[in-house]
C-alpha cells in the first residue's frame, strides 16, 4: 500500500482534490459548477462574471473617435495606413494581373513566371526544384478553365505585400526584443497569445479600423504571420557567439555596424527560416482573409464550397498546395544557399543567373508578341478536372455513407455523447484546482498561478459552457490523433524512404485549405460531432506524426549501439529504449496537435457545432469586435494552459533523461 | 547571403515608403464599391449592376464580402450599394443600418423571395399529406437520428441567420429538434448525401436558389404568415406563443445604398433607383451559373445581352 502511494503520489496529488470537488457537486449550489453571472456593468446585461466584452467594445468605441493631438482620430490614422497598403497593392496587382493601363504595360505573362521559376530553381538548388517551380506555374496556367490563374495572381499579389511587411515588422520587433530585455518580456506573452488566437477573433476589429477588401486581408495576414519571424530573429540574434561579437568590437564596429554587418549576417539562417515561416503563414491565411474581403483563391474556394461545387473547390485547393509547397521549397533553398565565389570571364560567365533571367524576360516579352499563348493560355485550351473530381468525391461519399453510418451512430451514442456529458458536468472550481495542482507539481507556484488565471478568465468571461464543449471536441480529437499519429510516426521512422513519404503527405495536408474537408465530412457523417471531429483529426494528426518521427530519429547513436550490444530485440529497442527517449518530443508533438486542433475546431464551426466557434461566427456576423476577441482569448487560453503544462512536463522528462540540465 | 538580406530590406523599405506616399494622394470616393457574396444570382447581379454603371461612365470595384456584415460596412461608407437585400435573411441587419441614417432603402424589386423548411419530393411516398406541416409532424420519427432522442431532425441555417425555427417548433408543439448547420454548404452537403441514399431529410432552403434547379422538392406549408404572428402571442393557433406561423411566402427583395451615394455618384444613383429585377431575371442569373455552368463574368455579359431593352431603359435614367 505504501509503495502504491509513493509510486502514484503525483497522480494522487492532482486527482484526489479534483475527484473530491467533482463528487461534492450535488451538494453545492449552482455557482459552484457554472460560473455565476455578476452585476458588474449592469445586472443581466452581460453574459459572465466580469464584463470583458463590454470593456473591449468600449475601448473600440473610444478609439474610433479618439483624437490624437486633436488633429485626427485614431481610426483616421488606421484608415490612412490601410490606404497606403492599398496603393502598394494596386502596384503589385498591376504587375501580376491588372497591368499598368496608363502606361500600356501588360501584366506579367505566365510564360515569364514559368521561365523565371525554372531558372531560379536551377540556380538555387538544381533540376528538381526547377521542375517543381515550372510545374506549379504550368498547372496554374493550364487548369485555368475556371479562372485559377487570375485567382492565383490575385493571391500572389496580396502575399507579395503581406509577406515582406510581416517579415520587416517581425524583424524589427525581433531586433528590439533581442536588445532590450524589458521589451522582450513585454512582447513574449503577446506573441504567445497572438499565435494561439483564432483568426476569426480579430477579423472584426481589423474590419472596424482598417476597412474591408484586400488591404484589410493584408493587415489580418500580417497579424497572423509576423510572430514566428520575431521569435526566430530573437533566437538567431541571441545565438550569435561571443567570439564573433568580440571580433566585431575589436574591428571597431559602431552599434549599427555591429547590428547590420555582424549580428544579422551571423543570425542569417534563423532569419531566413523566419522568412520561410512568414510565407507559409501568409498562405495559411488565404481562405480566412477572404472573410474580410481578400480577393483571390480563398474567396472563390469558399464561394464554391457554399454552393457544393466540391470538385471546383478541390481544384483551387490543389493550386494553393502547389503555390505553398513551391514557395516553401524555394525559400528554404534560398536560406541554405551559400554565397558563391565570383567566377572568371565575361558577364555571362560571371553572372549566369542574372543573364539567363534577362534572357527569359526578354524572350517571354518577344513571345507575347508572337502568340497569345505566351501571355495567357486562351480559355478554350485550358482544362478543368472538377467534373471528374466531383464524381469521384460523390462516389466515395455515397458508397461509404451506409457502412460508416453504423460507426457514426455507435460513436455518437456510446462514446461522444457520454464524454460530452462528462465534460459538461465539470465544475469550474474543480477545473481550476486541477490545472493549478498539475502546474504546482510541474513547476511550482508561478506556473500554477498562471494556468489558474487562464482558466479563471474563461470561467469569468461567460462562455464557460461553450468552452467545455470545445474542450471536449479537442480532447477526443487529441486521443484519436495520438492513436493515428504515433503508430504512423513509428512506422515512418524505420527508414529514410518511409520518412520522406510520410513527410510529403504531412506537407500536403498541412497546406491544403482545411475548409475543403468539411463538406465531405458532412456527406459521410451528417451534421454531427463525428463529422467535426473527423475534420479536426485529419488536420491535427500532422504534428504528432512529425514529432514522433523527429523524436525517434534523433536518438543519440551511442545509446542505440549500447542497446544493440546489450542484446535488445527490435521490439525491446523500440519500447524500452527509443520510445522513452523520444517521449519528451512526443509530448511537444501533442502540444502542437492541440494547437492545430484548436485552430481547426473553429473552422469546424462551419459544419455546425454548438461550441465557441458558433459564438465567434455570431460575433463575426454582428460585427461585435469585443465578443469576437474575448471568445478568441478563451480559445487561446485553453491552448496556452495546455501548452504551459505540456512544455513543463516535457522539460521535466528531458531533465530526467539527462538531455538538458 | 547577407547580399539577399540587404536586398530584402531595401525592397521592403521601398514598399513602406511607397505606402506612406500613398497616404498623401489616396482618394476613395472615385470608385463605386459593390460587394459580392456567395450565391450565384447575387454574384451575377453584382456584375450586371457594375457593368451597367460602367456603361454610364462610372468606375466600379467588386469586394468579396460577408452578406450580414455588409450592412454595417454600407452604413460606414465602405460599400456603396447592395442590390439583393432579402427580407427573411437580412431584413433585421438592413433595418438596423437604415436606422443609423447611413443607408437609404432605395428600391423594392418585383422579385419576391421565400425562405422555409423544404424537403426533396421523394419523401412524399413515405410521408403522405406533405407539404402540410401537420403531416410532416406525424412522420417525425422518420427524420430521427442517433443523437436526437427520438425526435425528428430539421437541418436549419447557421444561428446567425436568426431564423426562429426552434421557437416555431415549440409554438406549434412539433416533435422535432433544430440542428443548426454552420454554413449553407453544410446544409447542401446534408441534402446531397440524403438524396443519394433516398433518405428522409428536411432542410432550410430559399427561393430563388440553385437547389430548386438541382433537386426536386417543395416547401412545407406552415400556417400562413401574418405580421402579428411575430409580435402578438395571442395570434394564431397557439395563443401563448409567438412564431406559430410560417415565414412570409412573398418576402421583399430590395436595393439599399449608402447615404452619400447620390452625392458621390449621381448617375449611378439614378440608374440604381430604376434598376428593378423581376423574379425570372433573378432565376436566370442563377441558372446561367448553376445549371449552365457559366463563369460569373460571362453570365453577366449574357444577361446584359439578353435584356438589352431593360438595360437601355436603366441607362436612360442617368441622362
Amino acid at each position: 500500500m505504501n509503495r502504491f502511494f509513493s509510486k502514484y503520489k503525483n497522480f494522487l496529488f492532482v486527482l484526489v482534490p479534483f475527484g473530491f470537488l467533482w463528487a461534492i457537486k450535488p451538494l453545492m449550489p449552482s455557482w459552484f459548477f457554472i460560473p455565476p453571472k455578476s452585476c458588474l456593468g449592469g445586472c443581466g446585461s452581460i453574459e459572465g462574471m466580469i464584463p470583458f466584452v463590454g470593456w473591449i467594445n468600449a475601448g473600440i468605441k473610444f478609439l474610433k473617435s479618439y483624437e490624437i493631438f486633436g488633429l485626427f482620430t485614431f481610426r483616421e490614422l488606421t484608415r490612412s495606413i490601410s490606404k497606403g497598403i492599398d496603393s502598394v497593392l494596386n502596384f503589385t496587382e498591376a504587375i501580376f494581373y491588372n497591368g499598368f493601363e496608363n502606361l500600356g504595360i501588360e501584366p506579367l505573362p505566365w510564360i515569364m513566371l514559368f521561365g523565371l521559376a525554372i531558372v531560379y530553381g536551377l540556380y538555387l538548388r538544381g533540376w528538381r526544384l526547377a521542375l517543381l517551380g515550372g510545374a506549379c506555374f504550368f498547372y496554374l496556367a493550364l487548369f485555368s478553365l475556371r479562372g485559377i490563374y487570375e485567382l492565383s495572381m490575385e493571391t500572389l499579389s496580396a502575399i507579395a505585400v503581406s509577406a515582406p511587411l510581416s517579415a520587416l515588422i517581425g524583424l524589427l520587433f525581433g531586433i528590439v526584443a533581442a536588445k532590450r530585455k524589458r521589451f522582450h518580456d513585454a512582447l513574449w506573452p503577446v506573441l504567445n497569445v497572438l499565435q494561439s488566437l483564432p483568426h476569426f477573433s480579430y477579423l472584426i476589429i481589423v474590419a472596424i479600423f482598417f476597412g474591408v477588401g484586400s488591404k484589410a486581408g493584408v493587415i489580418a495576414t500580417i497579424i497572423f504571420a509576423f510572430p514566428p519571424m520575431t521569435r526566430l530573429t530573437i533566437l538567431g540574434l541571441k545565438g550569435v557567439s561571443q567570439e564573433i561579437k568580440e571580433a566585431g568590437i575589436m574591428a571597431g564596429c559602431s552599434k549599427w555596424q555591429m547590428l547590420f554587418k555582424v549580428e544579422i549576417p551571423s543570425a542569417r539562417s534563423s532569419i531566413m527560416l523566419g522568412i520561410n515561416q512568414v510565407i507559409m503563414q501568409c498562405l495559411a491565411m488565404v481562405v480566412i482573409a477572404s472573410f474580410i474581403g481578400q480577393k483571390g483563391l480563398g474567396h472563390d474556394l469558399l464561394a464554391r464550397l457554399q454552393n457544393l461545387r466540391l470538385g471546383q473547390a478541390f481544384e483551387i485547393g490543389v493550386a494553393v498546395v502547389f503555390i505553398a509547397i513551391t514557395l516553401d521549397r524555394f525559400s528554404q533553398a534560398m536560406a541554405l544557399k551559400e554565397p558563391e565565389r565570383l567566377k572568371e570571364g565575361n558577364f555571362f560567365k560571371r553572372h549566369p543567373f542574372i543573364s539567363s533571367s534577362i534572357l527569359v524576360i526578354l524572350g517571354s516579352v518577344i513571345l507575347t508578341f508572337i502568340t497569345p499563348f505566351a501571355s495567357r493560355i486562351p480559355t478554350e485550351y485550358t482544362i478543368s478536372i472538377s467534373g471528374q473530381l466531383n464524381s469521384m468525391i460523390k462516389f466515395i461519399t455515397t458508397s461509404l455513407f451506409n457502412p460508416l453510418g453504423a460507426f457514426r451512430d455507435f460513436m455518437l451514442v456510446y462514446i461522444l455523447m457520454p464524454t460530452k456529458a462528462a465534460f459538461q458536468s465539470l465544475p469550474w472550481i474543480a477545473v481550476i484546482a486541477f490545472v493549478g495542482l498539475i502546474g504546482y507539481r510541474l513547476g511550482k507556484l508561478r506556473l500554477a498561478i498562471t494556468v489558474m488565471l487562464f482558466v479563471f478568465f474563461i470561467a469569468a468571461s461567460g462562455y464557460w459552457v461553450r468552452a467545455l464543449i470545445t474542450l471536449y471536441m479537442v480532447c477526443v480529437s487529441l486521443v484519436i490523433c495520438a492513436l493515428i499519429g504515433i503508430p504512423l510516426g513509428i512506422w515512418a521512422s524505420k527508414n529514410d524512404k518511409r520518412t520522406k513519404i510520410v513527410q510529403n503527405i504531412c506537407d500536403t495536408f498541412q497546406t491544403f485549405p482545411s475548409f475543403i474537408y468539411l463538406l465531405p465530412a458532412v456527406m459521410l457523417f451528417q451534421i454531427s460531432d463525428v463529422s467535426a471531429i473527423f475534420a479536426i483529426v485529419i488536420y491535427s494528426s500532422i504534428p504528432i506524426t512529425r514529432y514522433t518521427i523527429f523524436g525517434l530519429r534523433n536518438i543519440p547513436n551511442h545509446i542505440i549501439e549500447a542497446s544493440i550490444t546489450s542484446g535488445c530485440t527490435e521490439r525491446q529497442m523500440l519500447w524500452k529504449v527509443k520510445m522513452p527517449l523520444a517521449f519528451p518530443e512526443i509530448l511537444l508533438g501533442l502540444n502542437q496537435t492541440l494547437m492545430f486542433a484548436l485552430f481547426m475546431v473553429m473552422i469546424a464551426g462551419f459544419i455546425g457545432t454548438v461550441d465557441l466557434s458558433q459564438e465567434i461566427f455570431r460575433a463575426l456576423t454582428f460585427a461585435d469586435g469585443g465578443k469576437g476577441l474575448i471568445i478568441g482569448l478563451c480559445v487561446a487560453f485553453i491552448g496556452l494552459t495546455a501548452d504551459r503544462l505540456l512544455v513543463a512536463w516535457s522539460d521535466m522528462q528531458k531533465k530526467k533523461l539527462g538531455f538538458i540540465s | 547571403m547577407f547580399k539577399y538580406l540587404n536586398k530584402i530590406i531595401v525592397t521592403i523599405s521601398v514598399m513602406v515608403s511607397l505606402s506612406i506616399s500613398g497616404v498623401a494622394n489616396a482618394n476613395s470616393s472615385g470608385t463605386i464599391m459593390i460587394p459580392t457574396h456567395n450565391w450565384s444570382s447575387q454574384l451575377v447581379g453584382a456584375e450586371v449592376v457594375g457593368k451597367v454603371f460602367e456603361m454610364a461612365g462610372e468606375k466600379v470595384e467588386y469586394v468579396p464580402f460577408d452578406s450580414q456584415t455588409v450592412y454595417q460596412a454600407m452604413a460606414d461608407g465602405d460599400i456603396d450599394i447592395v442590390h439583393e437585400v432579402w427580407e427573411g435573411a437580412f431584413g433585421a441587419s438592413f433595418d438596423a443600418s437604415v436606422a443609423t441614417g447611413g443607408v437609404i432603402d432605395l428600391l423594392t424589386h418585383d422579385a419576391v423571395t421565400r425562405e422555409e423548411w423544404w424537403y426533396p419530393v421523394y419523401i412524399e411516398e413515405t410521408c403522405p399529406g406533405l407539404p402540410d406541416w401537420e403531416a410532416l409532424n406525424a412522420c417525425a420519427d422518420q427524420f430521427a437520428r442517433a443523437d436526437s432522442g427520438g425526435k425528428g431532425v430539421f437541418i436549419g441555417g447557421p444561428v446567425d441567420w436568426l431564423k426562429h425555427d426552434a421557437e416555431k417548433v415549440e409554438a406549434l408543439g412539433m416533435n422535432f429538434m433544430v440542428k443548426n448547420a454552420g454554413s449553407a454548404g453544410a446544409i447542401w452537403a446534408e441534402l446531397d448525401a440524403a438524396v443519394a441514399q433516398n433518405k428522409p431529410v428536411v432542410i432550410f432552403n430559399w427561393s430563388p436558389n440553385f437547389i430548386g434547379a438541382k433537386y426536386e422538392g417543395k416547401f412545407i406549408e406552415f400556417p400562413t404568415h401574418d405580421p402579428a404572428c411575430t409580435k402578438d402571442a395571442s395570434w394564431g393557433i397557439n395563443p401563448n406563443a409567438l412564431y406559430d406561423c410560417g415565414n412570409p411566402a412573398n418576402g421583399y427583395l430590395k436595393t439599399g445604398v449608402n447615404v452619400d451615394f447620390e452625392k458621390n455618384h449621381p448617375k449611378a444613383f439614378a440608374i440604381a433607383s430604376v434598376m428593378n429585377f423581376s423574379g425570372p431575371m433573378i432565376d436566370k442569373m442563377a441558372n446561367y451559373v448553376d445549371t449552365d455552368g457559366m463563369e460569373i463574368s460571362a453570365a453577366a455579359d449574357r444577361f446584359i445581352e439578353e435584356h438589352q431593352d431593360s438595360v437601355n431603359s436603366w441607362l436612360a435614367a442617368a441622362n
